[in-house]
């Protein structure tokens, strides 16, 4: 073909080349195959690249109790308290039997699912640790641990970390499994200066960046299958977000439904309908350039998730069906003001207490059934790189099981259209992919096919 | 395209390189520099008219400093630059061809085309069938169709590497220091290089070789640290590649705007018979508008037109002026004398425009109580 | 860009006068400064061209390099520039006090300031810093020994410059951009004259008509260090062939002091016009750790140290970014709590608001949680028409009283109640005057400038593999000091 055609026709769909095996196998093998590496100890680390909702969590699980099996002592590391607790709930959970252990900072009220585990105990001193098998904390707290070295470690949100946090906790360990998700948010700093832009430890890079250019020789995995995203969402934002690393949804179209009693023939309605029929929906209000907080992209956001409420969803799938709780939707957008905005705005339309509101980063590692995402070039003129940001929408738009509905004002394509390239090069920089404007075009042009256009609003309509 | 030919008006169209092929991508959203670029009209000339001539042009001592840092590279057949490639990627010199296709055969385009397509097809097809070796191809000589002109295009050099690889190499003078140059300065080298690997691309395929044999790194040679000698590194240049495809697409979709041009604008000088413009200043400026811009102070140092346009934005009070994150902080307000009005409650908001008023407003009677409270403590102090 | 300084730039516009962002100075100015405004060749790395240089208004120095590629007269001009520069930065290392600390240390009473016109020129005082930081007055290629000093003084100086709140070496456009908006673009803020055109034109001129002189690069020479290309064509280049033709210096000497001179004066100008602002309370402090890190390098240059390695290393590197942090949210911090025209910007985002007293709780003491024993706790209420964005157990402090940290209790519609935890005095009952009283305008916001303990980072030689493992100690060998400059 000719050489615009080639560069014109869209990348093919990444499927695996032979006869595909069933998800559940591929998942397992691949999980196989981590642990070899790790338990192996024939390298120093292993690196594994974790799709939304691909079992990152059950692999982390399921790498410490083989080391605790062997009798030898862990340590992990996550990010937040929040992610310690969960993995001091799931291992107890897989197995009550392991004597695990919270490293805590001093004056750290422990949350009352963990102090509810029999078998944890928890310290601020790692010594008074040392009879446990596995001792879970937060990267902060490690860093400030002196005189201990664990032959085994875990490190969960690898690609979150930045590097210089790795830097004091590296010395605590031998080895490590090193787990997170290469196409969420990279970790930033407030301070802008490239001074060790290209450099191989540069402190700005994410753990496994710089971790990967000093040990080039360490094994990479990747899980193969998202057990979260269902078959509509999956080929896009493995697509879009993860161009060089494909992986499929672990359920096949028609696994998943989720049902709304019967509608109004209003947008807000018409949108709920096609995210229950197909997975998706733009709800997309008429152009215009308008400040953050969008009043009535907020108040639309919020309206969807009363309506997606009052229509008393259920969602089934493979394990079932439940109805689907206020704890169960979310509302994801870019910005702490956005946040506030529609959270006062749910209250003014009565949306139930429990609905999620938060932005990107800190729905990273999250999961619901139903998400509504304020899209950050919403109403804008220009795009800058933070709203153009690939991690971010690839954040806003993996969190679902069922359906995601982007809410949005139209002249979104128009903008990225006009989008100047100016940025700068830096020598030495690996460059990223997927490039964020790509991406964005990429999740657009998909909407597109989900359009609902939304008249401007009033009240009751 | 007649319509554009009619937009110029009699003069020359201005040549397109591959600095301008590259800026196309500087402001897409300015159909008045789309228009411009499309038609091969002559900014620099234009602005100068409307008495806003554009106040750049490179130092002759830079220009001096480039010439012989590639001189230096380029001499005695390359064998600076043989070296270097040697290094980066383990070339033998043995193996490796020295062309200069300016030198061999008849002058001219056309005859250098014909001689660097020949050469790189043939280089190509052994690439394929495994018998490589290693060609240095000096002054070659590019062809691109950009938006329906045939553009001629001449990089530095290009490499076939033993692996059977075509490398573009791109030589300037701007220093890396400790492995670090200015981001702004690679990122110009790259865009230019990228749209040499584009066109060298469509070379490959139009002669029935694999496009893909282009590498995407390209090698770019600078001088290292303080000196002049000559240091080799690649530029990975995939996303300015993507760009490029994007911003060439997009020169095919200028009969949009086209369409919305009274059918009889041009933007014609109307030369006297010695050259100098004899067409009224007014009378170009107010074709000229009939073409939106899309100013944004960034402009200055990018387009010839920036001073026309930023004359222009001054006259409406545009909040462009204040730059973009300015014009974005304001919520979209278009003027100055809007948001000024909203703020100090002198103008009732417009049903869309409620919720920048109220920050205005508070803004307004903030700004207000901060003046007050620093005068009150100059007071007492 | 927030909303307050786009609104100050449009006010800007129609005035016709540059706005105030700022109401009081949040850099130090030296009592005496060194301005230092450098040119360079076009086209090269960091060839310089001349230089003016002083710490007098009327008595500048005029520093030129007739042939800027000849390289001996390269390594003459930093001589030159060296015998100027280091007299005025080593006398200030000579006056010390010791400070009281865990280990005391010594810190100079007052420190150097150096002040160029712009970004640019800051980064061609790192790269010469650079050039001439490994150069050696020994062995086979040897230079002035004033020389490699110097290069080690101006890589310093540089590298303070990235720090956040730092005042050692000083853009001026950025100094003045930070507490004056004018009714331009920040790109065109870039241009010094145009700036200081905006916020003082000339008798009879309005700002817009001073920018636009100062754009005029024949009027109002570029402040460098890049000259313009009609400079270089029509007056450098000719000068120079003069000189190389005749051996006679003076017309490169007058062309290049044609670029310097209009630069000169408007540089003291602008320390004219941020001299003209009050003190914020903050920059005693921050000039404090300014004064401490230069005392450091003062005694390292004088033991002899080595000049530091091209690059950072991993922990170095890691240590110096979780310091630029620390001072950026401390300068951020305390910038809001010394200026309300900076706290404006938070109280938009409601993370901060005003008001007024309309209740206290003096008396009320209650037992915290985790605590055995009750303890004051006074209730403030406070009346407030910001739109505030703040949940129970924020912790706030207030300009008024930056010790003291306050809870938030409860958020209503116009009201906020404060509960206040600590900088009560150790009485039994609050201090007099340690709460604010019925009637009181207030400012509370969350912020904090604590410049708190930095993170744990190994020494360089534990290193971890992941980072690559201990580097190799740096070691000036010949070829660092034969490192060509042409």
């Amino acid at each position: 073909m000719t050489l615009t055609a080639a560069l014109a026709a869209p990348p093919p769909l990444a499927l695996p080349a032979r006869a595909v095996p069933d998800p559940a196998r591929a998942a397992a093998e691949a999980t196989a195959a981590v642990l070899a590496d790790f338990t192996g100890g024939r390298h120093r680390g292993v690196i594994v690249d974790s799709p939304p909702g691909a079992g990152k969590s059950t692999l982390v699980v399921t790498a410490a109790r083989a080391i605790a099996d062997a009798g030898e002592p862990l340590m992990i590391v996550a990010q937040t308290n929040e992610q310690v607790d969960d993995l001091i709930v799931r291992i107890a959970a897989a197995d009550p039997r392991i004597a695990v252990g919270r490293l805590s900072a001093r004056g750290h009220t422990p949350s009352p699912r963990v102090a509810a585990l029999d078998g944890v105990t928890i310290s601020h001193a790692v010594d008074d640790l040392a009879g446990c098998a596995i001792v879970v904390g937060t990267a902060d707290k490690w860093a400030y641990t002196k005189a201990a070295r664990f032959p085994w470690a875990i490190v969960d949100e690898a690609y979150q970390m930045r590097s210089d946090k790795l830097l004091p906790i590296a010395t605590l360990f031998d080895r490590a499994l090193f787990v997170g998700d290469p196409g969420q948010l990279d970790p930033f700093s407030t301070v802008g200066v490239d001074r060790w832009a290209g450099l191989s430890w540069d402190p700005m890079q994410s753990a496994v960046a710089v971790l990967a250019r000093h040990n080039p020789d360490l094994p990479v995995h990747r899980l193969p299958v998202s057990w979260r995203l269902p078959a509509s969402a999956a080929p896009l934002v493995s697509q879009a977000f993860y161009p060089d690393t494909p992986f499929r949804s672990g359920t096949a179209a028609g696994d998943r439904r989720l049902e709304l009693a019967a509608g109004r023939p209003d947008a807000a309605d018409r949108t709920l309908d096609e995210a229950a029929a197909t997975g998706w929906a733009l709800h997309e209000l008429p152009a215009r350039h308008t400040v953050r907080t969008d009043a009535e992209a907020v108040r639309a956001c919020a309206r969807l998730a009363a309506r997606l409420l009052a229509r008393r969803p259920v969602a089934y799938d493979e394990h079932g069906s439940h109805p689907i709780g206020p704890d169960r939707v979310a509302i994801g957008c870019a910005h702490k003001d956005q946040v506030a905005a529609i959270r006062a705005a749910c209250a003014a339309e009565g949306v139930p207490d429990g609905v999620t509101v938060d932005t990107a980063n800190r729905l990273q590692g999250r999961e619901y059934d139903v998400t509504i995402v304020l899209h950050p070039l919403s109403g804008r003129r220009d795009a800058t790189a933070f709203h153009l940001e690939a991690g971010r929408l690839c954040v806003l738009t993996s969190r679902h099981r069922h359906a995601c509905v982007v809410v949005a004002r139209a002249g979104i394509p128009e903008l990225l259209d006009a989008h100047p390239s100016t940025g700068g090069v830096h020598l030495g920089v690996p460059v990223k992919f997927p490039d964020g404007w790509e991406a964005n075009h990429a999740v657009l042009d998909h909407l597109a096919r989900h359009r609902v256009p939304a008249v401007p609003d009033g009240p009751g309509r | 395209m007649n319509r554009l030919d009619v937009l110029r008006g009699p003069h020359p169209a201005v040549d397109h390189n591959a600095r301008t092929i590259a800026a196309l991508a500087a402001n897409p959203g300015c159909d008045r520099r789309a228009v411009f670029d499309a038609a091969g009209v002559d900014k620099r000339a234009i602005a100068r008219h409307l008495g806003h001539p554009a106040p750049f042009g490179q130092s002759v001592f830079a220009i001096t400093r480039a010439r012989a840092f590639e001189k230096l590279v380029k001499a005695d057949g390359c064998a600076e630059l043989l070296r270097l490639l040697r290094e980066l990627f383990g070339l033998d010199v043995g193996e490796v061809t020295y062309v200069d296709v300016a030198e061999t055969g008849e002058p001219g385009h056309a005859a250098r085309h014909a001689r660097t397509r020949d050469l790189l097809r043939d280089a190509a097809h052994a690439a394929a069938d495994g018998r490589a070796a290693g060609v240095l191809v000096d002054h070659p000589l590019l062809r691109l169709d950009v938006g329906g002109t045939e553009v001629h295009l001449e990089p530095d050099v290009i490499a076939l590497q033993a692996g059977g690889r075509f490398h573009v190499i791109a030589i300037k003078s701007f220093a890396i220091i400790d492995g670090q140059a200015e981001p702004a300065q690679v990122a110009a080298a790259a865009r230019q290089a990228a749209v040499y690997v584009h066109a060298l691309r469509a070379l490959l395929a139009a002669e029935g070789a694999d496009p893909a044999l282009v590498a995407h790194n390209v090698v770019l040679v600078c001088p290292k640290d303080f000196a002049n000698t000559p240091t080799a590194t690649f530029v990975d240049v995939r996303q300015q590649l993507a760009v490029l495809a994007r911003q060439l697409a997009r020169l095919t979709r200028i009969d949009r705007i086209l369409d919305r041009l009274p059918p009889d604008l041009t933007f014609d000088l109307r030369p006297g018979p010695d050259g100098t413009p004899t067409r009224p200043a007014d009378d170009l400026a107010r074709a000229v508008r009939q073409v939106p811009a899309r100013f944004a102070p960034e402009c200055l140092s990018t387009c010839d037109m920036a001073y026309f346009c930023r004359a222009e934005a001054r006259e409406q009070a545009a909040t462009d002026l204040l730059g973009r994150a300015v014009r974005d902080a304001l919520g979209g307000l278009a003027t100055i004398p809007e948001v000024l009005g909203l703020a100090e409650g002198a103008r009732e908001p417009a049903e869309d425009e409620a919720e920048i008023a109220d920050r205005l407003r508070l803004v307004h009677r903030f700004y207000a109580e901060a003046l007050d409270a620093a005068a009150r403590e100059v007071a007492v102090a | 860009m927030s909303v307050l300084a786009a609104f100050a730039r449009a006010r800007a516009v129609r005035e016709g006068r540059a706005q105030p962002i700022a109401t009081v100075r949040h850099l130090h100015l030296s009592p005496r400064p060194m301005v230092f405004i450098p040119l360079r060749l076009a086209g090269e790395a960091a060839a310089p061209l001349g230089a003016m240089l002083g710490t007098d208004p009327a008595e500048p120095h005029l520093l030129v390099v007739p042939q800027p590629r000849d390289r001996d007269q390269r390594f003459a001009f930093v001589a030159e520039l060296a015998a100027i520069m280091l007299p005025y930065l080593e006398r200030y290392a000579k006056d010390v006090e010791t400070v009281e600390a865990k280990t005391p240390y010594e810190r100079s009473l007052d420190a150097p300031q150096i002040l160029v016109p712009n970004p640019r020129g800051i980064a061609f005082t790192r790269l010469l810093g650079r050039s001439c930081r490994f150069r050696r007055a020994d062995g086979p290629y040897p230079v002035h020994p004033s020389v490699p000093v110097l290069g080690q003084w101006l890589t310093f100086l540089a590298d303070r410059a990235e720090f956040p709140g730092s005042s050692l070496l000083v853009a001026m456009t950025e100094a003045l951009a930070a507490h004056w908006a004018t009714g331009q673009s920040r790109v065109e803020d870039g241009n010094l004259a145009a700036l200081v055109g905006w916020i003082a034109p000339p008798d009879g001129m309005t700002g817009p008509e001073a920018a636009a002189a100062a754009e005029d690069m024949v009027w109002s020479p570029p402040a460098g260090p890049d000259t313009a290309p009609e400079f270089d064509a029509e007056v450098l280049a000719p000068a120079i062939r003069t000189y190389e033709a005749t051996g006679s210096v003076a017309q490169v000497r007058d062309a290049v002091r044609s670029q310097l001179e209009p630069t000169w004066r408007v540089m003291w100008r602008a320390v004219e016009l941020l001299r003209g602002l009050p003190e914020a309370r903050g920059v005693p402090g921050r000039w404090e750790r300014d004064r401490a890190e230069f005392t450091r390098e003062a005694i390292r240059i004088a033991e002899g140290g080595p000049p530091r390695g091209r690059h950072d290393s991993a922990v170095g590197a890691a240590v110096r970014l979780s310091a630029m942090e620390r001072a950026q949210q401390a300068f951020e911090a305390q910038r809001a709590l010394d200026d309300p025209m900076v706290m404006v910007e938070h109280r938009l985002e409601g993370r901060a608001f005003a008001g007024e007293v309309v209740a206290v709780e003096l008396e009320r003491r209650i037992v915290p949680p985790g605590r055995t024993r009750a303890v004051n706790r006074p209730l403030v209420t406070v009346v407030t028409a910001d739109p505030v964005r703040l949940a129970p157990g924020d912790v706030l402090i207030s300009p008024a009283r930056p010790r003291q940290h306050c809870e938030v209790v409860e958020v209503r519609r116009g009201t906020v109640v404060l509960q206040v935890n600590d900088g009560m005095g150790r009485g039994a009952r609050p201090a007099p005057g340690s709460v604010p009283e019925v009637g009181e305008i207030v400012c509370y916001a969350d912020l904090d400038p604590g410049d708190g303990p930095g993170f744990p980072f190994p020494s360089r030689e534990e290193t971890p593999w992941t980072h690559g493992g201990p580097p190799a100690e740096y070691v000036p060998t010949d070829e660092d000091a034969m490192e060509d400059w042409s």
